[in-house]
């Protein structure tokens, strides 16, 4: 059950080899390029072999935490150095790893300056990334959760698009800063709470699930807690900062920032939030699926609007997030595994466009729609992909799109009628935006003369795409293979949310044991 | 009559301060001319070091001196160990600065010394005249130091102001302890708390004006809001690595003294105090924050973010319980990394008749001179309680102490201070990496020393934010006498 690699741990190895590979890197010539470019590929390549295995390897029989780490870090604090993964976050572990490498191949030609910072920023990130999603502790968890910002900060800042990218560095960073500080004070009051009913205090999740917090305070703590995961979700009204942040950032930047950033937000109420007040998020659905239902129909409004290729996914993100959090509000089986599950399509589908987005910027370093018309013709093979992964993106039947809406959708209809005929209206709205984006970027004659000479994609970024494709039909067509590893991971989610929204909150608790740590 | 009972082992650390301060200061006169003093400030630092093994043997045991006058418990040697290593680090700092800016002359060293036996004194007396003495063995020192560079006006102002106002509040330190004297008798802190008790003088309108005097006192060596104004001026205009010294050395000084005064002799008092300072270290908070914001010189910024940095130590205060303490020991030391650490950037920043202290100076130099912007960035961040970085943790524990005791309004008040800290923090990263540099700034020499304290600080920021445990167990068991 145990694995690890040059006595490592896995989960540790996965978190701190990234960072192992930025200090190698710091030894590199800045000027050897290409040099710097392959070092990265090959680092991430590794990540991305040695987190691959967790995937056969994870027992989905088992709805606890597998492959857990438990070590003391703050020992009188009871801060723990403790991680794990279940069936949610392993998916999105492999995502993650899966995603940088690609991101690292996309930036190939796109990032010609500071290319050394570059790929030592990237590899932070996913220390972070990968950090947050394993981590079991609140404290650990916390600390990751930050880490991620600053590379992504500096990301945005120094390769994002010149004009606004400083404003949107800050923004990004100040929304997430203000949202994280006020859970951090849920945290500590958390803490203290367990302190007090079990005579030891821990940051530890799974100790901390077994409270019973009196209905008023979840109220409060759920309050912190949700607006830090809806500021990066980013749920509607904290969505403001997306927007500008995925339009300055490179490519690179705004596929892991729609792959993975934004699932740590979605992730936090599926692993926090919700677990631990249980009851204030059952008094709260009415709001979260209100707000969730806003964005998706706000988003895919806005999105139609957009005169800018890269705002237009953008604010699909917005709406694709919405249908992420009604589906994980409707707390019945369906609708919580389609919110998985379409966390996951998001990430391909939506990184896909932006990497398309981004071939495109490359080629005309214009990103308006009306500069171009007509593409297909000069660019046939790219015309392939785009239509793929648009129509992945709209939820075509038989792509992985498809999967994910319709579970939400039909775990909506479950719940409460009114969401389900609201969230499918949004489908249609998706569709329009999508199809005529595409439209007016593909078809019809080529008006722009500069886009006659238009070079067809390169064998690299054939390569880059061709993996988001075989997803976006291994997802659609046989999703059994993702499904049976979050089975009972979600089952058990399920079970214990309905158990501890009827146990009562005053009826006597369970004496919480502290383990034997080593 | 009995002879008083003497103890020099227990205050060998001082004696030693002492002694080579002296020396330095003899030395000073036989030596050659200027500009080859550096051996005055490696004396110095010897000097430092071997106090600091004195103080080591010390550790664990409880005694007190000259006839109760003077306390060697965890707590004073807690701060001695910290005073020693702000001023080993500002000696190293100081010795490629002074002599940049002629100033290094053997006053420069010997005051530095002097000033950190002040610091001692203060956190170790148990009575309250070794408490004042210390405090103005330190003050004097600063404020000779504040305006060493004599042609510069700027730092002869700081100086000046630093002194007149320093001298007020001095005044009202000195009332404040002579009321407590007038209503108890005594300047021994355990006794005044026992005739408090004892006698029930909780309603004795002098200890109430003597609360309020003390905490005007204190509040003005600490940069409390409203006794903060001397602070942006002075920083700016005093030399920089004594900026530096002052910053987290006369700081940490003035906290040690107002923990020692308040929890050992006026825990009666708690209910009245915990209001005062809980408005005080709001308004401390903010005011810093606020203002930082519209900062141009990074010397200023740094000014009203060390004030704010006050304003979440005295979250602490408020709080009252063992964490809190705990919390503003484990503060004081990280702070004093941090904020060592950025003022030898600045330093490394500048040369001779350019200091470079604008932020615009700032413009471009990530990549330029990367390791020192990301020294700086990693201070910066800290200070703006990033983790895993030394601030973090700092804050953390401050706030749990707070929610501990639940205040729960202040901890949240205080972290949206500390969320819109970020912003003016990671304005100087903005310039530093993502604007081109406005002026070319050529020709700096990196002095060795200075280097070496900015690699030490960049270590102690990181060792505490990531391994915490250390110091923070030392914290604890360093406050275990006193509350």
């Amino acid at each position: 059950m145990f694995m690890s690699i040059l006595g490592i741990p896995i989960l540790s190895f996965l978190i701190f080899f990234p960072l192992l590979g930025a200090v190698v890197l710091l030894f590199i010539d800045k000027q050897k390029l290409e040099t710097l470019r392959v070092v990265t590929l090959l680092l991430t390549l590794v990540e991305f072999f040695v987190s691959l295995p967790l995937f056969f390897i994870f027992n989905s029989k088992i709805g606890e935490m597998q492959f857990v780490e438990d070590y003391w870090w703050v020992q009188s604090y009871g801060i723990s150095y403790k991680l794990g993964i279940d069936g949610i976050s392993l998916l999105l572990v492999l995502l993650t790893t899966f995603l940088t490498v690609l991101c690292i191949l996309s930036s190939w030609k796109a990032i010609e300056h500071r290319v050394k910072e570059f790929m030592i920023s990237f590899l932070l990130l996913e220390t972070g990334m990968v950090g947050a999603l394993v981590a079991l502790d609140l404290i650990l968890f916390y600390v990751f959760w930050e880490i991620m910002l600053i590379p992504m900060y500096l990301l945005i800042g120094v390769w994002g698009s010149p004009e606004r990218r400083v404003y949107a560095a800050v923004k990004f960073f100040l929304f997430t800063m203000a949202g994280s500080v006020l859970m951090l004070v849920a945290i500590l009051v958390l803490y203290f709470i367990g302190a007090k009913t079990t005579g030891q205090g821990t940051f530890d999740v799974l100790e901390l699930y077994k409270l019973g917090i009196p209905v008023e305070t979840q109220y409060w703590l759920f309050g912190a807690f949700a607006l830090a995961f809806a500021i990066k979700v980013p749920m509607f009204p904290f969505h403001t900062w997306l927007p500008d942040a995925h339009a300055e950032a490179p490519t690179a930047g705004s596929v892991i920032l729609a792959g993975v950033l934004l699932k740590m937000g979605t992730y936090g109420f599926i692993r926090f939030a919700i677990p631990l007040f249980p009851k204030a998020a059952l008094d709260l659905l009415p709001l979260v699926c209100a707000l969730a239902l806003i964005g998706i129909i706000y988003g895919a409004l806005v999105s139609m609007m957009q005169p800018d290729l890269k705002r237009l996914v953008a604010f699909s993100s917005v709406s694709h997030l919405g249908y992420v959090m009604l589906g994980m509000f409707a707390f019945n089986m369906q609708g919580v595994q389609g919110s998985i599950y379409q966390m996951l399509n998001h990430g391909i589908s939506t990184g896909s466009l932006f990497l398309i987005v981004g071939m495109v910027y490359e080629r005309r370093h214009t990103r308006m729609i009306s500069e171009f018309g007509g593409l297909s013709k000069v660019m046939p093979v790219f015309a392939i992909f785009f239509m793929i992964v648009t129509l992945s993106s709209i939820g075509l039947p038989g792509t992985n799109g498809f999967v994910g809406e319709f579970l939400i959708l039909l775990g909506a209809f479950q719940s409460n009628v009114v969401y389900g005929v609201l969230a499918a209206s949004g489908v249609i709205l998706g569709a329009a935006y999508m199809l005529w984006m595409f439209q007016r970027v593909m078809f019809g004659k080529v008006t722009n003369p500069k886009n006659e000479k238009l070079k067809d994609l390169s064998p690299r970024e054939i390569t880059v795409l061709v993996p988001m494709v075989i997803l976006i039909f291994l997802m659609g067509i046989y999703p059994k293979l993702f499904f049976s590893k979050m089975d009972v991971t979600v089952e058990k989610f399920l079970k214990d949310f309905k158990g501890k929204v009827e146990m009562k909150a005053d009826a006597p608790q369970p004496k919480v044991t502290a383990e034997l740590k080593k | 009559m009995k002879l008083p009972e003497i103890n020099l082992y227990l205050i060998a650390p001082e004696i030693i301060l002492s002694v080579f301060g002296f020396l330095v200061l003899l030395l000073d006169v036989f030596s050659a001319k200027e500009g080859k003093k550096g051996y005055l400030a490696i004396l110095s630092l010897i000097g430092v070091v071997i106090a600091f093994f004195f103080t080591l043997p010390l550790m664990g045991s409880t005694q007190t001196g000259f006839e109760g006058m003077f306390i060697s418990d965890g707590f004073s040697l807690f701060f001695k160990v910290l005073f020693l290593m702000i001023a080993f680090l500002t000696l190293l700092i100081s010795m490629g600065y002074a002599h940049r800016e002629g100033i290094e002359l053997g006053e420069y060293y010997a005051l530095i010394l002097f000033a950190t036996l002040g610091m001692m004194l203060m956190a170790a007396g148990s009575h309250l005249i070794t408490i004042f003495l210390g405090l103005e063995t330190m003050s004097i020192s600063i404020y000779i130091l504040a305006g060493i560079i004599q042609e510069d006006r700027r730092s002869t102002e700081a100086a000046l102001k630093y002194f007149l106002l320093g001298a007020f509040a001095t005044g009202f330190l000195l009332y404040g302890m002579a009321l407590i004297y007038g209503a108890t008798g005594s300047f021994y802190l355990k006794d005044v708390a026992s005739h408090i008790a004892s006698k029930n003088l909780l309603r004795n309108p002098m200890l109430l004006m003597s609360l309020v005097f003390l905490t005007i006192g204190f509040g003005f060596k600490i940069a409390a809001v409203p006794f903060h104004m001397w602070t942006p001026d002075v920083y700016e205009g005093a030399p920089t690595s004594i900026t530096a010294f002052m910053a987290t050395g006369v700081k940490a000084a003035g906290f040690a003294a107002l923990i020692r005064v308040f929890f050992s002799a006026l825990p009666a008092f708690r209910p009245d105090w915990t209001m005062i300072m809980w408005v005080i270290a709001l308004a401390t908070m903010t005011l810093g924050n606020i203002i930082a914001i519209s900062q141009t010189n990074i010397k200023r910024m740094l000014a009203y973010s060390s004030i704010a940095h006050a304003g979440y130590i005295l979250v602490a205060f408020v709080a009252g319980n063992d964490l809190g303490t705990s919390g503003i020991l484990f503060y004081l030391m990280a702070y004093a990394f941090m904020n060592l650490g950025a003022f030898s950037c600045i330093i490394l920043l500048g040369k001779k008749g350019e200091e470079n202290t604008l932020l615009s100076d700032y413009s471009g130099i990530g990549f330029k001179y990367p390791l020192l912007a990301a020294s700086m960035t990693i201070f910066l961040l800290s200070m703006a309680g990033i983790p895993p970085l030394g601030g973090f943790m700092a804050k953390f524990y401050v706030f749990s102490a707070a929610v501990k005791s639940k205040f729960y309004w202040l901890v949240i008040l205080g972290v949206l201070n500390s969320a819109i800290s970020v912003y003016y923090y990671l304005r100087v990263t903005v310039l530093m990496y993502f604007r081109e540099s406005e002026r070319e700034i050529t020709g700096l020499q990196f002095s060795p020393a200075s280097v070496i304290a900015l690699i030490l600080a960049v270590i102690g920021t990181l060792y505490m934010g990531i391994f915490p445990s250390n110091v923070l167990t030392f914290a604890q068991r360093s406050i275990a006498g006193l509350m």
